[in-house]
């Protein structure tokens, strides 16, 4: 019971991490037909930000600033690279994005070295929030979900309860009626880019000092957000929430679960033969390639994942 | 056989690559040369095949390093059999046994990515590749573990014509003699029907759809193909250095070959030789002289695709039009006019990164006012006065370049006018 409830809040809060930055790619998608490789590269320069800023005036400043900066890089990336690049087609735009992420990779190691930086967490957030069945939950965790949450209610609210939000959903679909109606839709591309980058950078200030700011974290994260993506269907915001959660949880229960293939197949009453490298194998072992297990069965069963409305 | 397809040209043109590569370590004898053209002949292979994927079928791959992974460690495994046991099988056959383990991989893998074209092959190749790189380090057993697996190509009955592949040129010969088989496969793939379906699935998928054909199975079969040449190429590594890590098929080699391929030019099918040759020259010889190499690739990378989406292959084939149309000789003065600006540009630019290198990096910046050694040149990097100056060269630059350029434009434009107009 102790190991469920920990475990699960555990995932939840690397979910609502997860769909942080997914929430962005899949809006990102939606909208431009872009699958933006470098979207990690963005939440890893959201932790590099975070960092440098705690340095100089504390986390708290950081926490606004860094996304907005990375934001602003995310804006001008789309203005002077991507939209340069949409005219040559999508492989293109593709290929652009993973260069993208290949150069932010080498422009951190020359500003920040090729190890991972001391970025803590403050003080004011280090602690326990509550004790439960003699574990303790930190107060970190706790902040980090309030900020996902926040966030995502923010979104939620901008997105379907303001104008802009209106006139974004309407250029998701009919860009061009949108534009005939007078809205300069490159410019809501260029924010839409923005504000999915500046959330993936908010991501990294909130992730980067709960796990570790080092130049391989857009790697590790980079291909996990793609499985969430994948598995919740492409441009479906609700699929990539629920993908979110549903891959936070299986890599926090699958990280602490120490039985081995046998013994799970030992539950069923089916004994593996013994001394096979496989069967030996710890689900603890497993963990890094569930969520790409997960993807392929998704694939295999149900192409347009989760909760996707078409087949691309 | 078509007479078109191996006409004399062609043929003059491969038999003169291939005497050229055999004489190139006889004319040249030095190790660092043929190590280097080792290099390149696995790379053309790797790129090549990669881009049967990319450029003939419009699958764009994040993956393709599983194959050649795949190709490298069966490669091994049976090398170490053969040493221990002594096998029926030759060193110099085993680029077959890794072109098929790589092939295997293709149907096993391919049957899932495959089954989507666009963006989602995309996603799920990267999916599929970092699941295998994964699994490498779970199974040590197999891959090595962090520290891989070697061996020693000099085993078995070996001795075929008296070579026993020790030597690097020995080793050198084999590896040309493989390169060449399969870039021939690979040509010659692209004359039969399946290779032209490839082409027809890449531009109108609904089309080939409508005419009778499975997409689904088309790209597949390239894929399988695809596998079979990757894996070849991934054994010839193996051959070569003669340890394999799990360095080979992890994200990071997909993404070189993917890098090498584009540069290139996917269009056409020598644009990836060119790709691999030129990056493989230039993570050598750059990459010996400055530790700024991966940041000059990455920017190379994105000046190549927002400039020149074609590859380099595409750009000579321009040249070459407007050769043909007798207008080359115009656009001359305009080239040798916008490439001092450029050059101006490239030295500011090399020089800002290189002092910044320098000083990040901490190479050896002492405190106090001491000069750093940025390019030979003795450099105070704490005063304003280096980076003004490197500043200045690149405002310059990109002055010119934007002035001159926009008139080089114009020309070219014009240019192009006047050979699309002789068409039509």
């Amino acid at each position: 019971m102790e190991f469920v409830v920990i475990s699960l809040l555990n995932g939840i809060t690397y979910g609502l991490l997860l769909f942080m930055l997914s929430s962005g790619l899949t809006l990102i998608f939606s909208m431009m037909g872009i699958l933006n490789f470098a979207h990690a590269s963005f939440y890893m320069l959201g932790a590099y930000f975070a960092y440098q800023i705690s340095t100089w005036v504390g986390f708290w400043p950081g926490l606004l600033v860094a996304p907005l900066l990375v934001g602003a890089v995310g804006a001008a990336v789309e203005r002077y690279g991507l939209r340069r690049a949409h005219r040559f087609g999508h492989v293109a735009e593709l290929l652009f994005t993973f260069g993208l992420a290949f150069l932010v990779e080498e422009v951190v190691h020359l500003i920040w070295g090729k190890t991972s930086v001391d970025y803590k967490i403050p003080v004011e957030l280090d602690g326990t929030l509550f004790t439960l069945f003699a574990t303790d939950f930190p107060i970190y965790k706790g902040f980090m979900m309030l900020v996902s949450v926040g966030m995502l209610v923010a979104l939620y609210a901008l997105l379907t309860r303001t104008r802009i939000g209106l006139i974004i959903q309407a250029a998701l679909t009919k860009p061009d009626m949108v534009e005939a109606l007078g809205h300069n839709v490159p410019r809501i591309f260029m924010l839409v880019f923005g504000g999915g980058t500046a959330l993936a950078g908010l991501a990294g200030v909130i992730g980067g000092n709960a796990f570790i700011t080092e130049p391989g974290m857009a790697a590790a994260v980079g291909s996990i957000v793609f499985v969430v993506v994948v598995v919740g269907g492409l441009g479906s915001l609700g699929g990539a929430f629920v993908a979110s959660l549903l891959i936070g949880c299986i890599q926090t229960f699958s990280i602490a679960l120490t039985i081995s293939i046998t013994d799970v197949f030992a539950l069923i009453g089916v004994t593996l033969p013994e001394g096979s490298q496989v069967a030996r194998l710890t689900i603890t072992q497993l963990a890094p390639v569930l969520p790409y297990l997960l993807m392929v069965a998704i694939l295999i069963f149900r192409p347009r994942g989760l909760m996707g409305a078409r087949e691309s | 056989m078509n007479s078109a397809v191996f006409n004399h040209g062609r043929l003059l043109l491969w038999g003169g690559f291939l005497a050229l590569a055999f004489a190139l370590p006889l004319v040249f004898k030095s190790g660092f040369l043929v190590s280097l053209l080792c290099q390149i002949g696995i790379m053309v292979v790797f790129a090549l095949s990669y881009n049967m994927l990319l450029g003939q079928t419009g699958l764009l791959s994040f993956g393709h390093a599983v194959y050649y992974g795949i190709g490298a460690f069966v490669t091994m495994h049976m090398l170490n059999i053969i040493g221990k046991d002594g096998g029926p099988l030759t060193t110099a056959l085993l680029p077959l046994v890794g072109g098929l383990a790589g092939m295997l991989a293709g149907v096993v893998l391919g049957y899932v990515t495959t089954k989507k074209a666009g963006t989602t092959f995309a996603m799920i190749s990267l999916g599929i590749g970092e699941l295998v790189a994964a699994c490498a380090l779970m199974f040590p057993g197999f891959f090595g573990g962090e520290g891989g697996v070697s061996g020693n190509r000099v085993v078995g009955k070996g001795n075929l014509l008296g070579f026993t592949w020790g030597p690097q040129v020995e080793m050198y010969g084999l590896i040309v003699l493989w390169a060449f088989l399969a870039t021939v496969a690979m040509f010659a793939l692209t004359q039969t029907p399946l290779g032209r379906m490839a082409n027809a699935v890449r531009d109108n998928p609904e089309r080939a759809e409508f005419v009778g054909y499975d997409t689904q199975r088309v790209r597949y079969l390239m894929l399988i193909l695809s596998g079979l040449f990757a894996g070849i190429a991934g054994s010839l590594t193996a051959l070569n250095y003669e340890i394999v890590t799990s360095e080979t098929l992890n994200a990071h080699t997909s993404g070189v070959v993917l890098l090498m391929t584009f540069v290139g030019g996917i269009g056409f099918f020598y644009g990836p030789i060119i790709g691999a040759i030129l990056i493989s020259v230039m993570q050598i010889v750059i990459g010996g002289m400055t530790h700024a190499w991966l940041l000059y690739f990455g920017l190379f990378f994105l000046f190549m695709v927002l400039m020149a989406p074609g590859g380099i292959a595409s750009v000579i084939a321009i040249q070459r039009n407007l050769w043909l149309a007798g207008l080359f000789g115009r656009m001359v003065p305009h080239y040798l006019a916008v490439a001092l600006p450029v050059l101006i540009l490239l030295a500011g630019l090399v020089g800002l990164i290189e002092m910044s290198y320098a000083l990040l990096a901490g190479e050896g910046v002492g405190a106090g006012d001491t000069a750093t050694k940025v390019m030979k040149m003795e450099l105070h990097l704490n005063t304003p006065g280096p980076w003004l100056a490197a500043l200045g060269v690149t405002a310059a630059g990109l002055v010119l370049t934007r002035w001159i350029g926009g008139r080089t434009r114009a020309a070219w434009n014009s240019a192009l006018a006047t050979l699309h107009g002789d068409k039509s």
